[in-house]
Parts: C-alpha cells; sequence; structure tokens
C-alpha cells in the first residue's frame, strides 16, 4: 500500500524532535483527527538553517513530516513557502488516495511555522482542512 | 526473521487435519449432492456427517435446525432478513446492539433505510457490556426480532446471551445470536442460551474460509434467503460447496475435543500478554471486560500514539496483529466498537488488538512483549503530545 521511499522514511525519519530557541513553531490537526503535526524552524539570513517535526498519526503522517523536513532544509524561506502537500506528496512517489487529505499535512505546519517566524497569527486549519473533502472514496485516517 | 500472527480474531490458519479430510472432495468425491447416482450420494453422506459434528459443538437437537452458510456474514444475513421478512406483518421493530459487527448492523441499517424497520441500538457499558435489563426495556408489542452477539471480534467482551435469551423467550419475540468469535473456543450450547438462531464460521476456529453455518430452532419463523434449488431442506439454493462443509464438519470435531484445553493455554497466553504489556509499557488501557472475555482476545489503547503506526512497526518486526484506529477501520471514524464504549477519538485511534490462536506459543507472546515496548517508546518520542 505504500511506496518504498514512504516506508523509508517512516522506518527512518529524518529530522525528529524539538528545536530549542526555534524562530517559528506550527501545529496543524488535532488528536480527534488522529493526525497532529508540529513543525519548528530556525531561520538565519532568510534561510532554514534547521527545522525538526514531531508527528502524532498514521505512517503517512509520519514519512510525509519527514520528507518535508528535507524537502525544505536549507532552502530560503521563501522557497520553503511554496512547498505545497502535493509536492510532498510526490516527493514520496505518491499516497493512497485515502491518505491524500487526511495525513498529507507536513506543507500546511511548515506554512504555520513560517507565519509564526513572521509573526502572522493563524488558526489551526484541522477542521476546515478535513471537511471540506471527504466522501465515500475519499477518507482516510484522520477525517 | 520470525513472524508472529496474532490476527486470530480476523482469521485462522487451517488445521492440516481439516485440508486433510477436505482433500478427497475435490477430485475424488466430486458428485453433486442433489444428485441420484453413488456419486452424488457420496456427496449427501458427507454433508450429513458434517451437519452432525457441527449440530453436536452447538448442543442443538435435530439436525435439520442446521444450514449451511458461505460464511459468517451470509448467515447473519440470512437470520435477520429472513426473520424481518417472514414477520414483517407482525410489526416492524428490531433491538440490536451499537456494538455488533457490521455483518449485523449494516443489515440492520439496511432495513431501516429501505425496509421501513425501526431498529433500537442499544447502548454498552465501558466493558462493552449490554444491560438486559435494557433489553427488557426495549421490547414493544411490534419487537419481531433480538439480535446480540455472542462475543465481541474487537473488545472480546463476552454478551450476557442466556440472560437476554431468557427475556426474549418470555416476551415471545425470536433471538438471534452471532456467534462467529465464539463457537469453536468457549463452550456454546443453543438450549443453555435460549436463542433461535445462531450465526458461526468455519474460519474463525481453523476450518476454511467461505463456509458458515445459521442454526435456526425448530418453529422458528423465518423466510428463506436463497432462491432456486431444493438443497438445504429448500432453505438455501444453491450446489452444496461440498469439501468446505466437510472442512467445518472436521474443525467442529477437532474444536470439541479439544475445547477445554484450548481455553485453557489462550487465556493462560492472553493474561501473560495482558499483564506484560501492562508492566512494560504506561499510559495504556485494557478494552473489552478483563473477565468475561474471549479467551484469545487483547485490546489495548495505547495513549499518545496511533494504532496504524503501531501496526506498521510491528509488522515490520514480523508481528501481525489489528486496530481500531480509522486508517485502518477504512472508514472516517475510529471503531463503532470503542466509540461505544465511552473512548474518545484520541484513545480509540490508539488501540492495538492482539488476537491469540491454538497454534501461539509461549515464545510468541515473548517476542511480542519484547518489541511492542520498543515501538511505543519509539512512536512516543515522535509524539508531539506525550510529554514523557
Amino acid at each position: 500500500m505504500y511506496t518504498d521511499k514512504v516506508m523509508d522514511h517512516f522506518e527512518n525519519p529524518r529530522n525528529v524532535g524539538e528545536l530549542e530557541g526555534a524562530d517559528g513553531v506550527g501545529t496543524v490537526g488535532n488528536a480527534k483527527c488522529g493526525d497532529i503535526m508540529k513543525m519548528y524552524i530556525k531561520v538565519a539570513d532568510d534561510k532554514i538553517t534547521d527545522i525538526k517535526f514531531k508527528t502524532f498519526g498514521c505512517g503517512a503522517a509520519i514519512a510525509t513530516s519527514s520528507i518535508a523536513t528535507e524537502l525544505v532544509k536549507g532552502k530560503s524561506v521563501k522557497e520553503a513557502q511554496e512547498l505545497t502537500n502535493k509536492a510532498v506528496a510526490e516527493a514520496l512517489g505518491g499516497l493512497p488516495p485515502a491518505k491524500m487529505h487526511c495525513s498529507n499535512l507536513a506543507a500546511d505546519a511548515l506554512k504555520k511555522a513560517i507565519d509564526n517566524y513572521l509573526g502572522l497569527e493563524t488558526k489551526n486549519e484541522c477542521e476546515d482542512h478535513h471537511h471540506h473533502e471527504h466522501n465515500d472514496f475519499d477518507h482516510g485516517c484522520s477525517i | 526473521m520470525t513472524k508472529v500472527y496474532m490476527d486470530n480474531g480476523a482469521t485462522t490458519p487451517v488445521d492440516p487435519k481439516v485440508i486433510e479430510a477436505m482433500q478427497p472432495y475435490f477430485s475424488e468425491v466430486y458428485g453433486n449432492p442433489s444428485s441420484f447416482h453413488s456419486f452424488g450420494r457420496e456427496g449427501r453422506n458427507a454433508i450429513t456427517e458434517a451437519r452432525d459434528k457441527v449440530v453436536e459443538l452447538i448442543g442443538a437437537d435435530y439436525t435439520k435446525e442446521l444450514i449451511f452458510t458461505s460464511g459468517g456474514t451470509e448467515a447473519d444475513n440470512y437470520a435477520i432478513k429472513g426473520v424481518a421478512s417472514a414477520l414483517e406483518a407482525k410489526g416492524k421493530h428490531i433491538i440490536t446492539s451499537a456494538v455488533e459487527h457490521h455483518a449485523v448492523l449494516h443489515t440492520c441499517k439496511y432495513l431501516e433505510k429501505r425496509r421501513g424497520f425501526e431498529v433500537t441500538y442499544l447502548p454498552v457499558d465501558e466493558d462493552g457490556l449490554v444491560n438486559p435489563e435494557d433489553v427488557k426495556d426495549a421490547i414493544r408489542e411490534d419487537t419481531i426480532l433480538i439480535t446480540i452477539m455472542m462475543a465481541n471480534n474487537e473488545v472480546g467482551t463476552i454478551q450476557p446471551i442466556a440472560q437476554i435469551g431468557e427475556i426474549a423467550k418470555e416476551a415471545g419475540v425470536t433471538f438471534h445470536t452471532d456467534a462467529v468469535q465464539a463457537v469453536g473456543t468457549i463452550p456454546v450450547d443453543v438450549n443453555e442460551l435460549n436463542v433461535d438462531l445462531l450465526s458461526l464460521s468455519g474460519h474463525k476456529f481453523n476450518g476454511p474460509k467461505g463456509v458458515g453455518a445459521l442454526y435456526i430452532r425448530k418453529g422458528t419463523r423465518i423466510n428463506k434467503f436463497m432462491h432456486g434449488g431444493a438443497q438445504e431442506r429448500n432453505r438455501r439454493a444453491t450446489t452444496e460447496n461440498v469439501p468446505a462443509i466437510v472442512g467445518l464438519g472436521k474443525a467442529a470435531e477437532i474444536a470439541m475435543e479439544g475445547l477445554e484445553q484450548k481455553q485453557e493455554k489462550l487465556v493462560s497466553l492472553r493474561d501473560k500478554l495482558i499483564s506484560g504489556i501492562e508492566e512494560r509499557i504506561d499510559h495504556i488501557k485494557l478494552n473489552g471486560h478483563r473477565e468475561k472475555r474471549l479467551p484469545g482476545n487483547v485490546n489495548v489503547s495505547i495513549k499518545y500514539i496511533e494504532g496504524e503506526s503501531i501496526l506498521m512497526k510491528l509488522d515490520l518486526a514480523g508481528i501481525a496483529a489489528s486496530s481500531g484506529s480509522a486508517c485502518t477501520s477504512g472508514s472516517l471514524d475510529p471503531s463503532h466498537v470503542l466509540l461505544s464504549m465511552g473512548l474518545t477519538h484520541e484513545v480509540a485511534h490508539g488501540s492495538l488488538r492482539l488476537t491469540l490462536g491454538k497454534y501461539n506459543t509461549k515464545a510468541e507472546v515473548d517476542r511480542v512483549l519484547e518489541v511492542l515496548p520498543k515501538v511505543v517508546a519509539d512512536l512516543r518520542s515522535m509524539s508531539p503530545i506525550y510529554n514523557g
């Protein structure tokens, strides 16, 4: 059901943990949904110099968090802002359809961390995120 | 890597003695049991012998009370839809519980939505038990069927079926129990249980898949489910699946002989597993009743982590288990059973079910007790809601 790349990131997640003195922190999801992602970033000279995550959720949730940190580490803030959930899923060689909308929130968590760094207020988007897309063919672990 | 199978609640391996018994019924004894000639007769005899064994296993009085089906799901559908259509002129109210298997729940929902029935879904307590008093209070003039499972497939809780049966009998309401998880694992006697209808399935007790049976007490009003030929006393048309029926018969015979021994073994492994998990892992909750519980069922919620991740980590270590998390239930919500027992979504998402079978060993329990704490520690170290 999962690609080798997903399994690799699930088994050996990159950049797990918290960052002390993080410049930005962002959380999406809630435990009721079944997925919570928390991203920590450090920024210097407009670059993401360090990034870590903590995730409660299924295999896809952990793998997307892990690869998202890899994709933006060392990139500029602007580049990081452009990362989409779709791009994260593609970088993993795809996700099962049921997982596309529920466990694929890493880019959203990153955006919130960046907003936090930039001093912008955002609300937890779990509810919105999880209710507009689902139908009988498109449900998964966190809706 | 040594693999450990602890998902016997999903299905069990077929006993080699069962396979041996089935073997001749593919190419040697292949006659259609409905045929007049000797080939057909041999098939008929094999079915008769198998039926006797299953009837004996569940303590039924007459062999004609047992109809072979394609499995537990068909037996449940047959019982509920069959009684509903036979008695709908008398009333259109059915009583069931919130924690039934989907084979029962979805059948009831269908009757409710498409056939104008009213269904009462009785609540359960925190251990998953139905209160027989609630059944009594729910009975109305127009109640035609009560269907309550004998043992829960997810949390293993064993319901007070004999008591509910007594209530149903007094009220004159037909009573069905889905005993798919119970038959072949704990003693089941249709007379002691006061049931009119009982569903069972072969592959849950080391028999083949694709075969089960519905016990129908003599005198029970029920319409046929499959129309066609006159097989199964004109109640279930279709050429009998002779090898599978023979396999079910053999599995019943083996289960009957070894029931006490199997129970003892499973209880000892189960309790070792439960106490081992409770000693090694904190912030957990045992789901289901501690004593009124299937001998092979362990179901725990492991807080701060999610079920599918646990299953994936266990699978990577060669251990097969299941979970009631939404991810693995294939629906939007975690297990309806766990939610009905009052668990919050987050605790239900972190549920893990390990179900033991007769081939599991102490060494396998030890292996799980060695691997699981590491899996939990690993996932908790990643969890943003876990604070050491």
